[in-house]
């Protein structure tokens, strides 16, 4: 069975990649999930708020009493030139890509296009084999246009292809006004492919404090809807690779993916639900879901369900919405 | 001819940049001046920096001085070239050594940054106190003036030293010298390497002991034949002057600067002459050099090498013209004819007029200047020179002091100034947290860049920990600077806090149409107004231009907090001129980016920006023609101060102390206590604004406030009647008391607005969880009401102390603190100890207090914190010094308890005059609990009162000893360095010794005070100085090591994990009648993390079982328990949770990760490993445990 599949041009033995999350910060975690079968992993992302926070931090920790007392000059032994925020990642990064063989991505999560540029050619030089874009940006300011939000994104991309060569993912938020121009912008900017969708942190209130507090809760397949449509319409319609994301319960959720037409799928809550071993169990049942139904390879049915192999589009936008209407029955979705 | 470089440097580099390159091994202890020297060669050796033989040297940190000049001899005798560095206290701890050392002929260098010795008080600066003690130990004695010298000289001395197997003391001015910012030349390594011979250290190493060719050394003499051979090294002696010589002369021949045994410069046919050593030399030629242009004949006789007298060359250097001469002594021989320098040169003279070798004896005079470094100015050479044309000079003069006691004091005209019209003379005043000294620092650096340029700079701070402020004094010009004294005049002077306008006379030394900047919140068009008139009107008769820039406002909005010195040094370089605009900024940014790649690409960035924006917020204001702004309100001392306060301790305060005359001073070193009340410092712009409605009265945030600041009250309600609208009051909220009302007072003038507080408080508004008890809120908002109310709140009665409950924290906050609003660093995580300490026996309290942080905010001059309650009881305190505290203490206990034997024997015998009953509750009177020292003090003062009565001895002998019948609580306070390392045989001892002494370890697992040197309590794994690779061996366990005795009631406690916890501790330490140790976890700035949250970091050092709380009661033992109580759960969050917060645990990670991540799993391991032995020693059942001792 070949479950091979080719993502950002980097050949991989499987579609199922470990997507940023706690798993893939650390060195350990990053080969243990090589040896749960991960076909690439993405590492956990590089903040770059945290970086500046920490930088800021740390200069003023060690400039604390220092040149103000006749006594002591400093409260330090000579400190290195500082890289720490950058410095600890970068070197899980480049220990990474040493003791591992599949492909590791690196995850940048930056606010300025200093920030951008700046840590993307780190990461590059750091060893990454790709470099996957986490824009979170959320337009507070009343004034900034939907227009303003996506040149945003196309020069983030600009900007950062034009400092590296490895390939770049941009991993995209669903909420544009329309998603497939923005698609079609970025990787006209240069972005090599996108990963749909990314899931934010949001704001809850905690009514015992009364105070706000945020959470990220795992992803569950009930997620897998915006994805499977838009990497559905997006598929062999792009120049880029797509990689799917959210929701993948199991080997059904990446099957369904394939269907759509991603070249990869992205999980890690099924990982962290489930444990490492899980992985390997995933490319099992997919091994096993493409042979009892007869499919010699992932790449025999990439796409089949995709806009593209479809006569009639508004089986995917809309007959689903309406067939679910004819037949509702109240009371029957709540049980 | 190699290339020579020049470098800006201060002395300690320039002497241990030859002594790393020319020594094999350093034997260190860190102190203060000399510090810097080992802290760099440490440095250097960890980075791999070789010396002249390609090899790294080894540097190693010792135990004290003592275990230091131990090493070094071993090292010695064992073939290796070794070193140390040292000053003061440190070099009378290798004092026994030395005189080893030089009689057994071993070369070497000792590096002293001299010190003055701790004597009426402890003094860290300069002056030759410490030197000339070790005068007699055999050691060669050379000095340095000048930072060239403190380079020169080093390399000379080595080589000398070599030759002749004689070692030598070299000596430079502690400060003047030592931290004396001056460019010079860097003698390259090919020339030091010539200066070496290795032959002579083949001869060195072919003398060590070696089992190969086995001797004996150290052996004991009898009286037959200890005296010739001591006389056996005469020979040595003599021929090291010569030697000293040639090397100078070597030297000379390569670098062209020539040094001799003794200089003289001045008229070759000089009158008068002034002879001295060290860096008033340099202040003396200067001076001598001016006089003599004005028709004067003097000269100055500087002596380089003290010992081995060299009488030939002092008379050799002297022209034979002379006729009156000063001796200068930088230190003070009580008692004896002269000083020491003086009676050298007096012997001279005498035996070579007696010999006829020199025609006659000259008016000959000696005197003392400069001591702890009191600045040495040309105006005060001066008057040394006006003094030998009297007919009869003074003898044992001192100058540079009033002294109204003794009448030794020379005039000196003030008015008197030397200074080069070449040199830009700028002086800066900023705060030690805005990064000023840094800056001109790199102004310093960045102006002798250019090879005609020269700069010196010299930083002087105050001995605050936090809100500290320092002044810089800079000098630029063309020739090279040799002016070691204070700027007197000042063509440009900056004021980088607008306050300091208030504070001090920052614009006394302002020339004539200086520039003066200021940092300022107002703008030009409003600053002048703000300003008080007195510096208004200065500005006018000086004719200064005045320009302001917003310098916090600009920082603040870059993010860089308070560190406005890169804006202010761009404006500074703009107003001066001393550089073309654009080559500055690029200089600017260069340093800055040399300084701050240790802080990140960001904060490079941040400065870059601010040095950018700088002159645009640059504005020039206009001085008006009329002063008319309003007094200047000074800190104003209530006319209910003590008069000393008033009329000494304020001086200081403002700035004035030298102005103040020996008559001020007391003549034992005694002050009064709780002078820290008057200072009303105003630094935090922050500070905790109470919200009685949510408040829950627990007493959390009173515990935990460093400065004493946070207080509690309880008080009827019908005191509420005269308050201030301002006053805030609110029912008490324990049953049983409805007319009582709670009062939290926070004394914002006195807060370092650390937040401490805020952070531990449990309560909270329902609406918002970030609104608490009391939250941080701009002082200056709350400042006039804030004083209102504490004046009313001070009216207020404390709590009567039988009716607190001193168990636990809630009841705590209601005792009043005789510990307050000390200089410790904002957010200490050692004085909330101290203060409990105060709180809960301060009326009975004796201290012992060991060299250290707790010893300079503790009693560093002009105020200092013990105070006193409304009774005038309160805590009576001593420093002796850093390695005896704890015997010092013990003496305290030896001494209180015979006078309490005494006293008791007395009071028996005279019960028969007094009443029965009386003495019999005297006498068997519990003293434990408040209500029990309440009554006994009663029973004392009754019996007091009975004995005035009487026409006895007995009666009069036991008046003077009554207040003994009080059990008195002996508290011997130090940090680790001192209990752990440098006190700890002293400490083992005491607590062995089984007397009732309590030893409280303020313990921030490294050496504070003098920044930041690993102790043997610092953690595995933890970076500090002289462990920069990271301790690779766990602290010491000193609770396990106390508890061994079974007689020892040990504790281990952490504010901000279990404050309750500590207060028992304190308390059964202090009731148990014993010896006692409480171990205190301190967090603190050397450990690189955010202070506010100090007390949530002390949490997860006990969480994660850092720092286990424990205690050890051997009264448990008496009563068939278990003694030993564990007071904190199994660790239940990783080491990593705790160590990740610290910068001392994450910058390992950063230099050796593989190592960093190897000691992390070891000291997880260490941590668990030693819980599992808690846990087991507190499962057994009692019988497991020593028997108590008192059973015995």
């Amino acid at each position: 069975m070949d479950l091979s599949t080719k993502y950002l041009g980097m050949d991989l033995k499987h579609p199922i990649i470990a997507s940023a999350s706690p798993l893939t910060a650390t060195l350990d975690g990053i080969r243990a999930l090589e040896d749960a079968g991960a076909a690439a992993v993405v590492m956990a992302s590089l903040f770059e708020e945290q970086v500046r926070a920490e930088d800021t931090a740390y200069a003023m920790y060690t400039d604390h009493g220092s040149l103000s007392q006749p006594e002591s000059g400093s409260y330090f032994p000579p400190l290195p030139d500082y890289d720490r925020g950058m410095s600890g990642h970068l070197g899980t990064l480049r220990q990474a890509v040493e003791a591992v063989d599949i492909p590791v991505i690196a995850s940048l999560n930056a606010v300025t296009i200093d920030g951008w540029v700046d840590y993307s050619a780190r990461l590059e030089q750091a060893g990454a084999a790709a470099l996957e874009l986490n824009v979170h940006f959320i337009p507070v300011d009343p004034a900034m246009s939907g227009q303003d939000v996506e040149a945003h994104y196309v020069e983030v991309v600009r900007a950062v292809k034009r400092t590296v060569r490895i390939p770049v993912a941009l991993k995209l938020s669903p909420y544009f006004s329309s998603t497939a121009h923005m698609a079609h912008a970025l990787t006209g900017a240069g972005a090599d492919g996108l990963v749909l969708f990314n899931r934010f942190y949001q704001p809850d209130v905690d009514l015992a404090t009364m105070s706000v507090k945020s959470e990220l809760h795992l992803s569950t397949r009930y997620e897998t809807g915006l994805p499977l449509l838009w990497i559905a319409l997006l598929a062999g319609r792009l120049h880029g690779s797509l990689a799917a994301t959210s929701g993948v319960e199991g080997a059904r959720e990446v099957i369904k993916y394939l269907l759509v037409g991603a070249d990869a799928v992205m999980t890690a809550s099924a990982l962290l639900r489930n444990g490492l071993s899980y992985l390997q169990s995933m490319v099992t049942e997919l091994a096993a879901w493409l042979e009892e139904h007869g499919h010699p390879s992932v790449a025999a049915i990439r796409g089949q369900k995709s806009v593209k192999q479809l006569d009639d589009i508004s089986e995917l936008l809309r007959a689903q919405y309406m067939h679910l209407l004819t037949e509702y029955v109240p009371g029957r979705l709540a049980a | 001819m190699p290339d020579v470089q020049s470098a800006v440097m201060d002395g300690n580099t320039a002497a241990v940049h030859i002594a790393y390159r020319v020594n094999e091994v350093s034997a260190i202890f860190p102190i203060t001046p000399s510090s810097a020297m080992a802290e760099l060669a440490d440095s250097w050796a960890s980075e791999g920096i070789k010396n002249i033989w390609g090899n790294i040297p080894v540097v190693q940190q010792m135990q004290s001085e003592g275990g230091a000049a131990g090493a070094l001899h071993g090292s010695l005798q064992s073939g290796a070239l070794t070193t140390t560095y040292t000053a003061s206290q440190g070099l009378l701890l290798m004092l026994p050594n030395m005189y080893k050392i030089a009689g057994e002929l071993l070369p070497c260098v000792f590096h002293v940054a001299a010190r003055s010795l701790a004597t009426q008080a402890l003094s860290i600066f300069g002056d030759h106190s410490d030197v000339m003690s070790a005068r007699m130990t055999g050691f060669a004695m050379l000095a340095a003036a000048s930072v060239q010298d403190a380079h020169d000289l080093a390399l000379v001395a080595q080589a000398a030293t070599l030759v002749s197997r004689v070692p030598i003391m070299f000596f430079f001015d502690g400060f003047r010298t030592s931290h004396e910012e001056n460019k010079i030349s860097i003698i390259p390594d090919e020339q030091i390497r010539a200066m070496i011979d290795d032959e002579l250290v083949r001869a060195f190493r072919a003398r060590a002991l070696s089992p190969e060719h086995p001797v004996v050394r150290g052996t004991t003499h009898n009286p037959d034949t200890f005296f010739q051979a001591r006389e056996t090294v005469n020979p040595y002696y003599e021929r090291l002057p010569g030697i000293i010589q040639k090397a100078m002369d070597d030297l000379a021949h390569m670098t062209g600067r020539r040094h001799q045994l003794v200089r003289y410069s001045g008229d070759p046919e000089a009158e008068r002459v002034v002879v001295a050593i060290g860096s008033g030399c340099e202040v003396l030629d200067q001076t001598a050099a001016h006089l003599n242009t004005r028709g004067e004949k003097v000269g100055v006789v500087q002596v380089i090498l003290y010992r081995p007298w060299a009488a030939d060359a002092f008379l050799a250097a002297l022209p034979k013209s002379v006729t009156a001469v000063a001796v200068l002594d930088r230190t003070k021989e009580v008692g004896a004819p002269g000083e020491p320098l003086f009676l050298d040169v007096l012997s001279t003279f005498a035996h070579a007029t007696a010999a006829g070798t020199w025609a006659a004896m000259p008016t000959l005079i000696g005197g003392r200047y400069g001591l702890s470094s009191k600045d040495f100015d040309p105006a005060m050479a001066k008057a040394v020179f006006d003094e030998l044309k009297k007919p009869s000079p003074k003898h044992g003069f001192t100058v540079g002091i009033n002294d109204d006691v003794s009448h030794t004091s020379l005039a000196v005209d003030t008015a008197f100034d030397i200074e080069s019209p070449n040199d830009v003379r700028a002086l800066f005043y900023g705060l030690g947290a805005d990064g000023t000294v840094g800056a001109n620092k790199n102004s310093v650096k960045i102006l002798a860049h250019a090879p005609a340029c020269f700069a010196q700079g010299y930083f002087v701070y105050d001995s605050k920990k936090s809100g500290s402020s320092t002044i810089s004094h800079l000098r630029f010009g063309p020739k090279p600077i040799r002016a070691p004294y204070l700027l007197k005049s000042a063509s440009f002077v900056g004021v980088h806090k607008f306050d300091f306008v208030f504070k001090q006379d920052v614009l006394a030394a302002a020339a004539s149409g200086a520039t003066v900047l200021i940092n300022s919140p107002y703008g030009p068009d409003a600053v002048w107004n703000e300003l008080p008139r007195n510096v208004q009107q200065q500005f006018i008769d000086k004719k200064l231009k005045l320009f302001v820039v917003d310098a916090s406002k600009v920082a603040f909005g870059l993010g860089l907090g308070a560190r406005i010195n890169t804006i202010l040094q761009t404006c500074f370089f703009a107003l001066s001129g001393v550089l073309p605009r654009d080559k500055a900024i690029a200089a600017i940014k260069r340093e800055t980016e040399r300084t701050y790649a240790r802080k990140g690409a960001d904060v490079v960035k941040k400065n870059f920006a601010a040095i950018d924006s700088a002159l645009a917020n640059l504005h020039e204001v206009k001085v008006p023609a009329i002063a008319d702004g309003r007094p200047s309100p000074r800190n104003a001392i209530p006319a209910s101060a003590p008069r000393f306060v008033r009329e000494v301790t304020a001086v200081m305060m403002e700035g004035r102390g030298d102005t103040l005359p020996v008559s001020a001073m007391p003549a034992d070193g005694t002050f009064p206590t709780g002078t820290t009340r008057y200072e009303k410092r105003n630094i935090a712009e922050q500070v905790p604004i109470w919200e009685p409605d949510l408040c829950i009265q627990c007493g959390q945030c009173s515990i935990v406030c460093p400065h004493s600041v946070i207080r509690a009250k309880y008080y009827d309600r019908t005191r509420l009647v005269d308050a201030p609208a301002s006053f805030k009051a609110v029912s008490i909220n324990a049953r049983g008391y409805p007319d009582s009302r709670y009062t939290l007072q926070v004394y914002v003038e006195d807060c370092t607005g650390c937040g401490v507080c805020v952070e531990n408080c449990p309560a909270h508004s329902p609406d918002d969880a970030k609104i608490k008890a009391i939250n941080m809120k701009s002082r200056l908002d709350h400042l006039d009401m804030e004083r209102e109310s504490i004046a009313f709140f001070e009216k207020l009665p404390w709590a009567d102390r039988t009716r607190v409950n001193f168990a636990n924290v809630r009841g705590v906050q209601f005792l009043q603190p005789l510990f307050e609003f000390s200089s410790a660093c904002a957010g200490c995580g050692e004085t909330p100890y101290l203060k409990l300490l105060s709180q809960l026996f301060g009326d009975r309290l004796q201290i012992a207090n060991a060299t250290g942080c707790s010893s300079i905010y503790g009693g560093n001059l002009p105020t200092t914190p013990w105070t006193f309650g409304s009774d005038g009881r309160g805590p009576t305190w001593v420093n002796s010094l850093f390695e005896d505290n704890a015997e010092f203490g013990f003496g305290y206990r030896m001494a209180i308890d015979k006078q309490t034997e005494i006293a008791r024997g007395i009071t028996e015998k005279l019960a028969p005059l007094l009443s029965e009953d009386l003495v019999q509750a005297v006498l068997a009177a519990p003293q434990v609990t408040e209500s029990d020292f309440h009554v006994q003090r009663e029973r004392v003062a009754a019996l007091k009162a009975k004995l005035a009565t009487l026409d006895d001895a007995d009666a009069m002998n036991l008046l003077a000893l009554a207040d003994f019948l009080v059990r008195r609580s002996v508290w011997i306070v130090g940090g680790d360095g001192w209990a752990y390392d440098i006190g700890y045989g002293g400490l083992d001892h005491v607590l062995a010794m089984g007397r009732n002494v309590n030893v409280l370890v303020l313990d921030t697992e490294v050496y504070s005070n003098t920044g930041g040197q690993a102790s043997k309590a610092t953690p595995l794994g933890a970076s500090a100085k002289f462990a920069a690779a990271g301790r690779t061996v766990p602290s010491k366990d000193l609770a396990m090591m106390a508890i061994a005795y079974g007689n020892v009631y040990v504790a281990r406690v952490a504010m901000g994990a279990n404050n309750e916890q500590a207060v028992i501790a304190f308390r059964e330490a202090e009731a148990y009648d014993g010896p006692s140790l409480i171990l205190a976890y301190s967090q603190c700035i050397a450990h690189g993390t955010d202070m506010r949250y100090g007390m949530k970091q002390a949490a997860r050092a006990v969480a994660s079982g850092h720092w286990p709380l424990m205690r050890f009661d051997p009264t448990m033992r008496s009563r068939g328990l278990n003694p030993f109580r564990l007071d904190s759960p199994r660790p239940r969050i990783s080491l990593e949770e705790y160590r990740g917060r610290e910068v001392r645990f994450k910058v390992l990670e950063q230099t050796h990760p593989a190592e960093a991540r190897h000691m992390l799993q070891q000291a997880q391991l260490a941590v668990e490993e030693r819980y599992k032995l808690y846990e087991d020693l507190a499962s057994r059942d009692g019988s497991r445990f020593h028997p108590h001792w008192q059973e015995l």
